[in-house]
Parts: structure tokens; sequence; C-alpha cells
């Protein structure tokens, strides 16, 4: 078989299990992608020890019959979860040299079900930003071009290695994180499928923590059925974290059978926004009409404190990261700033924190600072939370009056350039997340499904949102929009 | 609410992050900038209604209280950037 790196998990799975290739087939098809990719800087930091010693176990385990769901499928993992002996800085310089004396909950239970890690992925630092423009290994870059424009393109954020590694067929699949878009948004930028799943579905034990309430893993994929497949080995009940469900996790994949006649599907007027382009639009009302054509049935439905979920994510997200972000003091990990004789504690915590936190990041955990203050905390923070309530009841209201799942547009707009948002002020950048952030402040899953390219060639996605822990009906809602659309577009290799 | 010098000096100090005094104008827009953003949550009527505290109806779950773990001070010293005779070194805090 040629082209091993560019097969999904499905295909490749079927294909390890009939014998017709192998793990280390697979995996070596991956490295030597990889290690042609620099260019695009998606992986930075590679284990190919790693990945074929844990092929080599994956194809004894496929002889002897004895093969997990993921068994010899080489993944990438983000840098932002921990992997035991394997740097794991967030992209950031305050955890430059840490290697993690275990191993993150996703990532074990990844290994367990047989998957073989690639290596690390690039991503902003601490998950904080839309570009990818934030991270200490420098910008991550799409496969993507804007026609024969040479132009670099953002893979979107803070996912971007992710994105950009599944898109370029450098993995087969890669894990994201969202907190607030960033698996949806990077997957609608690349053309790849992204879902964040329930809050709660997979353990947060061990990725490094930037907004504890809304933080969720889930994977990046080349299919909904791949997204279906590496969803089940992620997530479960894990003691170590108490957010954690205790819920049975259903077999997703099965679930997947293109039947969505009868299902209600909600349009929200409010993710009709000013000066949205016709691209857009248009795409959404394409969408509707390809669920509509599958037997769903399309209603108008209204989501009325939308508009006020980003500005509550920006209070409520400093506010948590601020207050994990305490941790970096150069004590116990990471890097310590060089000091001067006579400097005291209080030096060494304010010039390892101001040398190893990226502009970014500096600005988010004292926005946090600010609004959890002495005398701020009922205006800004208390009034967040309590809006926060307004805009999950607005989704209640949706689910109690027979909707099944809601379709928006994924981003507002394809792809944009690196650089290209640098003079923007930060308010401009956070517009990104504008229809991915409701969904993580009510915690509720969402999928980005590839669904078009605009006119300079770049992909464009939609979301679905569903049911608290209704995973597996979304990705069937999913995979029907997934059929119809028909999007089998790859960017030209170029780098 | 606008944010001068002295309330972003004061913000830094409270985040132990460094700001040299020539960066203090720079960041005092940017935070005004942010909580402009912010302020549009004041349109909002919130009366009575409850500041959510976890997304799922849920009561967090307890355990035994009990030692389950333990004796693993070399793991735990490995990242630290300085670290001594089994123990975190930091720099003199005795004033």
């Amino acid at each position: 078989m040629s082209d091993l790196n560019k097969l999904g998990l499905a295909e490749a799975r079927d294909a390890l299990r009939k014998g017709d290739t192998t793990s280390v087939e697979l995996t070596e098809a991956c490295l030597k992608a990889i290690d042609a990719a620099d260019a695009l800087n998606a992986f930075v930091h590679k284990t190919p020890d790693i990945a074929m010693e844990r092929a080599k176990a994956a194809d004894d385990r496929i002889k002897a019959g004895d093969a997990p769901s993921m068994c010899g499928l080489p993944i990438g993992i983000k840098d932002l979860f921990c992997t035991k002996g394997v740097p794991s800085q967030a992209a950031s310089k305050i955890l430059e040299g840490f290697k993690p004396e275990y191993e993150s909950t996703v990532s074990q239970k990844l290994a367990d079900a047989g998957s073989v890690m690639l290596g690390k992925l690039n991503m902003d630092e601490f998950a904080m930003g839309s570009s990818n423009e934030t991270s200490v290994y420098g910008n991550a870059v799409s496969p993507w071009r804007r026609g024969n424009d040479e132009a670099q393109l953002t893979p979107g954020g803070s996912s971007g290695g992710s994105a950009s590694a599944v898109a370029a067929d450098l993995c087969l699949a890669a894990t994201g994180t969202d907190t607030g878009g960033s698996i949806r948004q990077p997957a609608a930028f690349t053309g790849t499928v992204g879902i964040k799943p329930t809050y709660g579905r997979c353990s947060r034990w061990g990725i490094v923590a930037f907004a504890s309430s809304l933080d969720q893993a889930g994977p990046m994929t080349k299919s909904v059925r791949d997204a279906a497949i590496m969803l089940e080995a992620m997530c479960g009940h894990d003691p170590k974290d108490s957010t954690s469900a205790e819920l049975a996790v259903p077999d997703f994949e099965a679930m997947l059978t293109g039947d969505i006649r009868g299902k209600k599907i909600g349009i929200p007027k409010e993710y009709r926004m000013d000066g949205m382009p016709e691209e857009i639009s248009k795409l959404w009302a394409d969408g509707a009409e390809m669920l509509k054509a599958a037997g769903a049935e399309i209603v108008d439905i209204s989501l009325p404190h939308t508009k006020y979920a980003l500005p509550a994510y920006y209070v409520i997200a400093p506010a948590e990261a601020s207050s994990n972000l305490a941790r970096y003091d150069g004590v116990r990990y990471g890097r310590r700033a060089a000091l001067e004789a006579g400097d005291g504690i209080t030096e060494m915590y304010e010039k390892t924190r101001a040398e190893g936190f990226g502009h970014e990041v500096q600005r988010r955990v004292m926005v946090g600072t600010y609004v959890l203050s002495a005398g701020f905390y009922d205006a800004y923070y208390n009034r967040a939370r309590r809006v926060r309530t307004l805009i999950k009841k607005d989704f209640e209201d949706a689910f109690a009056a027979g909707v099944d799942a809601i379709l928006t547009p994924a981003t507002p707009s394809a792809a944009f350039g690196l650089g290209e948002m640098t003079e923007a002020d930060p308010v401009q950048m956070y517009l990104n997340d504008v229809f991915t952030v409701t969904v993580n402040l009510a915690g509720l899953p969402g999928v980005a499904v590839p669904a078009g390219l605009d006119s300079q060639g770049l992909p464009l996605g939609l979301q679905l949102i569903g049911k608290p822990w209704e995973e597996g009906d979304l990705l069937n809602t999913a995979y029907a929009l997934e059929n119809a659309a028909g999007f089998v577009a790859k960017p030209q290799q170029w780098w | 609410m606008s944010i001068d010098q002295s309330t972003a000096a004061k913000v830094a100090k409270l985040a132990r992050i460094k700001v040299e005094d020539d960066a203090l104008p720079a960041l005092a827009d940017e935070f005004n900038n942010i909580l402009g953003f912010i302020e549009q949550l004041n349109e909002v009527d919130v009366e009575g209604v409850e500041p959510m505290t976890s997304v799922t109806p849920q009561r967090l779950k307890r355990r035994v209280d009990e030692v389950t773990d333990g004796n693993q001070q070399d793991k735990v010293l490995a990242n630290a950037p300085d670290a001594r005779e089994g123990f975190f070194a930091v720099p003199k805090v005795v004033e």
C-alpha cells in the first residue's frame, strides 16, 4: 500500500486487521511525512523511538488476535497533554525543560487502546489564542493556501498544530483541547473534523489547565467515523478528575447510521451576525438544506443571550486562568528567571512570570486577577457567572421544545493569514470564537464538519451542537451532513 | 470603569508579573479595551439568577481520607529549577 499516512483511522484499522499493512509501516510513513514537513512547524517534539516501540508492540498484539480499538494507529498529541518523560510545555517558555513524571489520563487511555504516539503538537501558549501565533515554538502553519498565493495562513488555534498535522496527513488523527473553540475553529480552518464532547466526558487529569470549568479534550480527525472511534477511546470516568462523569461510554461508531429522519434541527437566529460574509451564510443555508433533504425537520429557534457569551467568557476564562496559572512560580517545575544579588522571593516570582509568560498569557492572567480582585468580584465575575446560567438556559429551553441538534457556522470567516491580525486589538481576535464559545459555557457537545470551500479555495466548516451526553446522536447527524456535503478537498503539497 | 496606570501597576503586582513603568500606559489601554467589551454584560437583567458554579448539576464526589500514594520525593523534585538535599530551594525569605 502506498501513502499510508494519508489513511484515516477506520481505513487503517481495517487494513491492519486484514493484514494488508503493519503498524510499523504506517508509523514509518507518518514519521517520514513529519520529517518532510518542518515548514508547517506542527510537530514540535518528535518521538520516533516511542512510536516505533509502540508500533512493534501493536503488530504483536494484532498478530496475537488481541487488538484493542486503536491498535497500531499513529497519532499526534497536543503539547497541552502531559506525557511521561516527553517534553510537555503547553507551548510556553515557563515550562521549558519540563518532562512530566506521569501520563495524562486521556493520552494513557489512547496508549491503552493501542495507538502510537508520533510526537507533541504545536498550539497557542496555554491554549490562549485563535491562530497559533502565541506559541513559544513559533507559528504553526496551515497546509492550505489561497490558490497560488504563497502567503502563510493560520491553521487556527489553539489546537493549530493538531489541525495542521491532520490536514497535511502527518498523522492519522490528533488530540486537541477546547476551552472556547480551540478544537472546532482549527478543524473548520483546515477541512478536518473536530468534536468537543460534553463537559465531564473526558478526564482533565494531566492536561495543563487553562479554565477548568470550560476545558475539554477531544479528537481531531479526517472523518466523522474517525472522530467516533477516537472519542470513544478518549472518554470515560476517571476518579482522578472530580468533574469526570460516571457514565457508561456508548459505542459511538455503531451509532453512525446516517439516518436522521424525523430529527429536529434548530437554526438560531442570533447567530446571523451583522456583516456575516455571504459565503458563510450560504454555507449555513446549504447545510440546513442538506439535513432537510436527509429527512430532518428544520426549525427556527432563538438563543436570546448569545450576544453576551463572548464577554462572559472573557471574564470567566481569564479568572480561572489567573488562578490556575498561579502555580507557575519558578519553584516546582519549569524555568526560573536569573536573579540578581539581593533579589528575594517576590522578585523571583515577578521576574520568572514576566519572562516565562508571553504577552497574551500575561494579559489574560492580569485581566483575570482584576475581575477577581476585591471590589470587582461581584460586578464582573459573579455577573458573568449569572449570564452563563442564562446562556445555558437558552439551550435547555431549545432542547425542551424538541430540538435534537443545532446547526451554526463554525467560524465567522475562512482562515486568515499569519500576521494579518497583529495590528488588530485583542477583542478582534476573540471574535473568532463567537459561534463556538456558547457551547463551552453551556457544557454541551459540539462538532465542526467541513462543508465547503470559499472562493479562494479555503475550507469552511459548519458546527452542530448536541444535547448533553448525546455525542453518539450528534456524531450521527454530523455523519449525515458529512455524507451530504461530500467534502473531499485536500491541500496541495507545497512544503 | 476606567483603569489608570496606578491600577494597572497594582494588578500586575497582584498577579506577580513584573511590568516596567514605561509599559504601564499601554497595559492600561489594553485593560480598558477589554473591560469596555465586557461592560456589555451590564445590559443583561440578572435579577434572581444564580451564578453558575458547575455546568453539570453534580455533587462533588467524596472519598475516604487516607494515604494512597507517597514516597516519590525524587519524582516530585525531578523538574525543580533548583532542588537541594531533597528540598525545593528558593531565595532567602527572611526579612
